[in-house]
This record gives structure tokens, sequence and C-alpha cells, in this order.
């Protein structure tokens, strides 16, 4: 029973409203086995900082369409920090230019896809993440 | 300090990692568990249950909110219980998506569990979760259990006081008499009461309730007034009955009249002695459970694989019934 569960919050930051891409994501993690928590639609950053905290999530799984990624992914990895969730990882999904990859890289994302990318290397990457 | 010590200070870190702990059934949840014991027993436990689409999250929510803006706020906790996947294990939980309104305020701490296979609408480690809010100074406990059917009653067991949530056009007077989830309510919630046939489900339920709880009645009969007088229970002021309230969760409407539903159900327990009869209860069906379970693990520890393994062939094989392989185990015929 002490089996311990993958958990991932599936969260949209930011005013775009297609979460289609983020409820694949979140369908595919749970038919691996995850725990999804799902939080809908229009979250700041500071909602999906504070709902990672109390699901004591292993994971944060970003799907950003409307460009707004470069304002809102920093904001989200500096209040897990702040609220001592460091080890979090962060994936983005969405819509992330080419150029934009380095640095959000840098500033601590773990993985980043975009439209058709196969779900299963999503879910591998999200088990090694968590087992490293 | 120790985990069980930083969530008694008020770390909220502390308490959501202490949560993973104890859902994951870990030696240091238990150990932690173990330790907040005795400053648990407080909290009010409220249990809302009712069938998917009913609007369980959207009432949750609305409840959460009255009581902050209350003039003397007390704090939250919801712990809110969705059902995993039987094939991969894994599980989808999506109350928060109606719970928006409460981010940003410390005093609401919500915690979305999955089932992990238990099947009476709760999570196995739901009872430890809710202990805990309970010990970190949570006053009130919102248990939110998955979409139930007819059957999923534990919440009965674990909360003070079961919201049943009946949706329009869910049933007829037959659902209503048969045995189980509407038996639990102590509070009995028609949410969505802005949609057609709210009234049938209300005359539905409140036929229940008379059957349930008789009281003096006039009629006519071949055009002669006639009385049938009540049972004696029936003028037990110690004896609570339902009260229906209808609401339209996702306005608010009726939510006012509800929580004072709640709190009159709080105070009527004290009064007559049940609160403490019901945490009686509810303490004797946890150290059942564990007992069980823990004879059971102690067994299954010493027993060697390959006898089970054995044992198992011979019922697939139809050599053996299932009372007959537990008899043979029980004999200490383990090698």
């Amino acid at each position: 029973m002490a089996e311990r569960k993958i958990r991932v919050l599936v969260a949209k930051p930011g005013l775009d409203g297609h979460d289609r891409g983020a409820k694949v994501v979140a369908r595919a993690l749970r038919d691996a086995g995850m725990e999804v928590i799902y939080t809908g639609l229009r979250q700041t950053p500071e909602m999906i900082a504070e709902a990672a905290l109390q699901e004591d999530v292993d994971v944060v799984g970003l799907s950003v369409l409307s460009g707004a990624h470069m304002a809102l992914v920093p904001r989200v990895l500096e209040l897990l920090k702040a609220n001592g969730q460091e080890n979090v990882k962060v994936f983005i999904g969405g819509i992330i230019p080419d150029e934009d990859m380095p640095r959000l890289k840098e500033m601590g994302v773990t993985g980043i896809y975009g439209p058709g990318a196969p779900t299963g290397q999503i879910i591998d990457d999200v088990r090694a993440a968590v087992q490293a | 300090m120790t985990l069980a010590q930083s969530v008694l200070s008020g770390d909220r870190l502390a308490l959501a990692r202490l949560l993973t702990l104890v859902e994951n059934n870990t030696p240091e949840g238990r150990e932690a568990l173990d330790e907040l014991f005795p400053h648990a027993g407080r909290a009010h436990l409220v249990g809302v249950t009712g069938s998917p689409g009913s609007g369980k999250s959207s009432l949750v929510n609305q409840i959460a909110l009255h009581y902050r803006k209350a003039d003397s706020p007390r704090r939250v906790a919801i712990v809110a219980v969705d059902p995993t996947s039987p094939f991969t294990g894994g599980a989808v939980l999506g109350d928060r998506v109606r719970m928006r309104d409460l981010s940003g305020d410390s005093g609401v701490f919500i915690r979305s569990m999955a089932t992990r296979g238990s099947l009476g609408g709760l999570a196995q480690a739901t009872a430890g979760v809710v202990q805990v809010f309970d010990a970190a100074g949570f006053e009130l406990v919102l248990i939110e259990t998955v979409g139930a059917g007819q059957a999923e009653v534990d919440i009965a067991r674990l909360a003070h006081t079961t919201l049943v949530v009946e949706a329009p056009g869910m049933g007829d007077e037959i659902q209503a008499i048969k045995a189980g989830i509407l038996e639990i309510a102590d509070i009995l919630v028609i949410n969505k009461a802005d949609h057609p046939g709210a009234d049938n489900t209300e005359r539905a339920l409140k036929s229940m309730l008379d059957l349930a709880h008789p009281v003096e009645k006039v009629f006519r009969h071949h055009g002669q007034a006639m009385t049938v007088s009540a049972p004696e229970a029936a003028h037990d002021p110690a004896l609570w009955i339902p009260p229906i309230v209808r609401t339209v969760a996702t306005e608010g409407t009726g939510v006012a009249e509800l929580v004072k539903s709640i709190s009159a159900h709080a105070e009527h327990l004290r009064r007559s002695g049940d609160w403490s009869k019901r945490e009686r209860t509810r303490l004797e069906t946890e150290l059942d459970l564990m007992l069980t379970q823990t004879l059971a693990a102690q067994f299954r520890a010493q027993l060697s694989e390959s006898r089970y393994d054995e044992i198992v062939d011979q019922l697939t094989k139809r050599t053996l019934s299932p009372w007959e392989a537990v008899k043979s185990l029980m004999n200490g015929n383990k090698s």
C-alpha cells in the first residue's frame, strides 16, 4: 500500500481559453497511472502555486497558448521557490517559439512540448524527472 | 521540530507533506497521526455526497465561502475525493475547478484525493487526512465524496453531519424509499432548484421523510375527516428530522439557509449527546478496520508465497472452495 503515486498539477495560466491540449495531457497522465489535479482555465500564477502547495504535487504542467509564457512561467517558478517547493518539476506545453526555449530551460523548466508532441514522450519524461 | 509539530504551528507546506505521507500510509505518516491524535476531535466534520453532476463541488465552494465571510470566520479545510481508475490506478481530480473562489484565502486549505481502490465513496486514508486537518486547527472540515450512487455510505460514519445532494429529475418515489444513500442524510439538499422538476423531487423526498418520521395528520377519506396519530417517537424532541433545503449553488441561492441547517444540526448533536455517540462509533469502526488489516497483514507476512500460490491454483481448478482455502490456511498449514 505504500506505493508512491506521482501527483501532477495541470493548470492553464493566463487568459487564453483553449484547454483541449491540457485535457489530452491530463488524460494521458491518468492512463499512465498518475494522479492528475486539474485546475481549469484562467489561473493566476498565485492560484497555481497555492494549488501546487496544497496538493503537494511532484510536477506542475502548464499549458500556455497565449504567448504570455515569458511572463507567466517565471512567475510560477518564483512562487514555487518562495513556498519551499523548488523540487517540483515544471513542464510546459503549448505554443512556445524556439528562441524562448533555452531561456525557459535556464530558469528551471524541465520539459517543453509543442503541438503534436507524443504523449508517451511526456509520460516518460515526467517519470524520469520525478525519479531523478 | 517533528513534522507534526510544524503542522501544529501552522506550517502549510509541512501540512501538505504530512497529508501525502498519511495518504501513502507510510510509517512516518502513522507516527505523526499518533502525535496529532490528542489535538484532534474539535472540528465539525461535514460530509457532502450525492450523484455525479448533482453539484457537490460547487456547493462545497459556496458553503466554505459563506463560513469565510461570516463575522467570525472559521478556518475551513476541504477534502475532495474523486475515483481512481480500476485499470491504470491513475485519476483525474477535478473538484478544484469549481472552487476557484476560495483561492488566495489562507483560512482555506483544499486537498484532492483519489479513492485508490476503495469502494465506499471515500479513500482509505480520508479519515487520517481529516484528522490531520482537525488537529491543525481547521474548525470546519468539508468532505466531498466521489459521485455516489446508492450504497457509498462510508461518509456517514466519518462525518458528524451528512448532506445528501440531489438534483431534479434523478428518480421517482421508488428511488426515494430504497435503502442506502438517502437514509444517511442529516440534511437533504435539492441543488439546481431552478431546474424544472424541483417540486417533484421535493415531493418525493418529503414523502420518504413522512414514512420515516410520521407526524399527526388529518386527511379526508370518503368525505370524512380522519385523524391518524403518530407513534410516540415522532414527538421526541431529541429526534432530528432532516430538513430539505433548496439551493442553486452556481448563484449561491439558498446557501445561507443551508449553512443555518448545518449549524442547527451541530447544535442538535451536542444537545442530544449524539455528538459523542457518533464519535465513539466512528472510533470503534476505525479500530475494527485497523485491527482487521493489521491481523491480515501479519498473517500474510508469515505465509510463504508458494503456499499461497498453490492455494490460489487449487481455487482456480475448483478443487478447493474459498472457505475451505481459508480454513486450510488458518489451520497453520503454512509451509
